[in-house]
C-alpha cells in the first residue's frame, strides 16, 4: 500500500472517528414489524439527515429536529438488522434495531421430491416447506405446517411439523397402490399442492410359458405385477434369452397389455430364460 | 539539523493507518464453526460442509463489494433468488440516494442447522460481527459496530453453493 492511499484511508477514518466521538444514542424502537409505520420523536433543533442502512434496505430522509421522524407504512419492509443514524449539525445519534417478519404466512415455498417413485417405499417422499410473509421475509418464529399425502379412495397420511428457522420438513412412505398422489403443505390459510406419481415397483414372480409354433417356440409371460399387485406399466422391457451349445440369442420385448411375448428358434436342448430389470423369471429347457 | 518526531505523533499516525485498514477491510474475518448436533434428514459430509462455509464467506465479500461500489453485478457469483433480488434493490436504493455502505465482517460463528432430504438446500445460522460505515456522496457520516445473527439458506448450482436467503434475526 502506498503512503498516499494510506493517507486517504486515515483521513476517512478520522472523519468517521470524529463522527463517532460525538455519537449519542438515538431513541428508536428495538423492533419493528415489517411494513409498519414508524413515528419517533427527534430531539434538538435544526435540520438533520436520517440514514437507515442494512443489507436489506437503505433509506435517507431529511428531517426537522424537534418534530417526529415518520416512516410510512411499507417503507421498511425487509426483515433484518439495521443501523439508524441521525446526523445533525452538531452531533450524530445512532441506534440499532430489527425489522421482524410479519407472523402471518403469505407464501409457502414447497419442495416435494421425487415427483415419481415406486409404490410402498419407506420414507421415499420428502417435503420441505419454507414460509414467507407478504414481503418475502422468511418467517423465523416457529409455525405449524401440516403435510398431507392423499390418493383418491385411500386414507390420507397427515403429519404436522413446526418450522425451525423458517423451515419445516417431512418424510413419508409412498402408498401401496400406484397412481397420482396429492402432496399438500398447509400453513394458516396458505396451501401449496404437488403431485407425486407413484408407479409400480419391480415385478414379482416373473413367469413365462412356451409352446411350439412350427420351427419356432412362442414365449409369453403371465401378466406382470409388482409385489403389491399393481400392474407393471406397458413399455417395461422384458428380455428373453436362449442358450444352446455355447450360443446365445437375446430378444428385448416391451410389455404390451401387461404381457410380453416373442418367438425364438425351437432348438432341442436349448435353455430359455426371462428377466426384467433386476428380476429373474423362470427357466425352460426345450425338448423336441 | 536533526529532527526528532515525538513518540505521541508517531503513535497517532500508526493508529490512523491502522484505523483506515480496519474500516476499509483488508483483514480477514475470524471464523469459528459450531459442531452441529444434527442437520436434519440428510448426512452432511465434511467436504460439503467446507464448500458451503467457503461459499457463504465468499458471499459476504461479494455483498460488501457490491454495496461499497453500488454494483449489483458483483452479487451474481454468490447470490440467487430472493437474496440476490433484495440485495440488488438495496444497491439500487443506495445509488438513487447517493449512499454507499462499507461492510467489514470481523467474526463469524457458523452453525449448520438443516440439510434438506434431497440435498437441494442447506441452512446455517451465523452469529456475525461487522462494522458498517455510511457514506453520503462519498463523505463518511457514521460508523457502527454490529453483532447480530443471520440465517442463510444456500442452494447448489453448477459449480458452487449460492445464497438464496440471507436474513438477520434478533439473537
Amino acid at each position: 500500500m502506498n503512503l498516499r492511499f494510506a493517507f486517504v484511508l486515515a483521513i476517512g477514518t478520522v472523519a468517521a472517528m470524529t463522527a463517532q466521538a460525538q455519537t449519542v444514542p438515538l431513541e428508536w424502537p428495538k423492533s419493528i414489524e415489517a411494513g409498519s409505520a414508524v413515528s419517533v420523536p427527534a430531539a434538538g433543533n435544526g435540520k438533520a439527515v436520517l440514514y437507515i442502512v442494512g443489507p436489506g434496505q437503505a433509506l435517507r430522509h431529511e428531517v426537522q429536529l424537534g418534530e417526529p421522524i415518520v416512516l410510512a407504512a411499507g417503507e421498511l419492509h425487509n426483515a433484518g438488522h439495521y443501523g439508524a443514524f441521525l446526523v445533525g449539525p452538531t452531533s450524530t445519534q445512532a441506534a440499532e434495531f430489527d425489522v421482524t417478519p410479519v407472523p402471518q404466512p403469505a407464501t409457502l415455498s414447497f419442495l416435494a421430491k421425487p415427483s415419481r417413485l415406486p409404490v410402498d417405499l419407506h420414507d421415499g417422499i420428502s417435503g420441505v416447506a419454507y414460509m414467507f410473509d407478504a414481503f418475502r421475509n422468511l418467517i423465523l418464529a416457529p409455525t405449524q405446517v401440516s403435510f398431507e399425502l392423499s390418493e383418491p379412495g385411500e386414507t390420507a397420511q397427515t403429519h404436522t411439523a413446526a418450522t425451525r428457522h423458517g423451515v419445516a420438513w417431512i418424510r413419508l412412505d409412498s402408498a401401496p397402490k400406484s397412481g397420482a398422489a396429492q402432496f399438500v403443505a398447509r400453513a394458516g390459510n396458505i396451501t401449496e399442492k404437488r403431485v407425486v406419481q407413484q408407479v409400480p415397483g419391480e415385478p414379482c414372480n416373473l413367469r413365462m410359458s412356451a409352446r411350439r409354433s412350427g420351427s419356432q417356440v412362442e414365449l409369453q409371460t403371465e401378466p406382470l405385477r409388482d409385489c403389491k399387485g399393481n400392474a407393471v406399466p406397458d413399455g417395461t422391457i422384458v428380455t428373453f434369452i436362449e442358450r444352446n451349445e455355447g450360443t446365445e440369442s437375446t430378444v428385448d420385448v416391451p410389455l404390451k397389455r401387461g404381457v410380453a411375448q416373442t418367438t425364438m428358434p425351437a432348438e432341442d436342448g436349448a435353455t430359455i430364460s426371462v428377466a426384467t430389470g433386476v428380476v429373474m423369471g423362470n427357466e425352460i429347457r426345450w425338448r423336441q | 539539523m536533526k529532527t526528532s518526531w515525538p513518540i505521541g505523533a508517531l503513535l497517532g499516525i500508526a493508529c490512523l493507518i491502522l484505523g483506515g485498514l480496519m474500516v476499509t477491510g483488508d483483514a480477514q474475518p475470524a471464523v469459528t464453526m459450531a459442531n452441529p448436533d444434527s442437520v436434519g434428514p440428510r448426512t452432511l459430509e465434511p467436504q460439503t460442509r467446507a464448500a458451503v462455509v467457503r461459499d457463504y464467506l465468499a458471499a459476504w465479500q461479494s455483498l460488501s463489494l457490491a454495496l461499497q461500489e453500488n454494483n449489483p453485478n458483483l452479487l451474481d457469483a454468490d447470490f440467487t433468488g430472493i437474496a440476490k433480488e433484495k440485495l440488488s434493490d438495496t444497491v439500487a436504493e443506495q445509488q438513487k440516494l447517493g449512499l454507499k455502505t462499507l461492510y467489514q465482517d470481523r467474526t463469524h460463528n457458523i452453525n449448520l442447522v438443516f440439510y434438506s432430504p434431497e440435498g437441494l438446500s442447506i441452512q446455517l445460522v451465523d452469529t456475525v460481527e461487522y462494522d458498517v460505515q455510511v457514506l453520503d456522496h462519498d463523505k463518511p457520516q457514521a460508523t457502527q459496530h454490529i453483532r447480530t445473527q443471520y440465517v442463510a439458506v444456500l442452494t447448489p448450482t453448477e459449480v458452487r453453493w449460492k445464497v438464496r436467503i440471507l436474513q438477520s434475526s434478533p439473537e
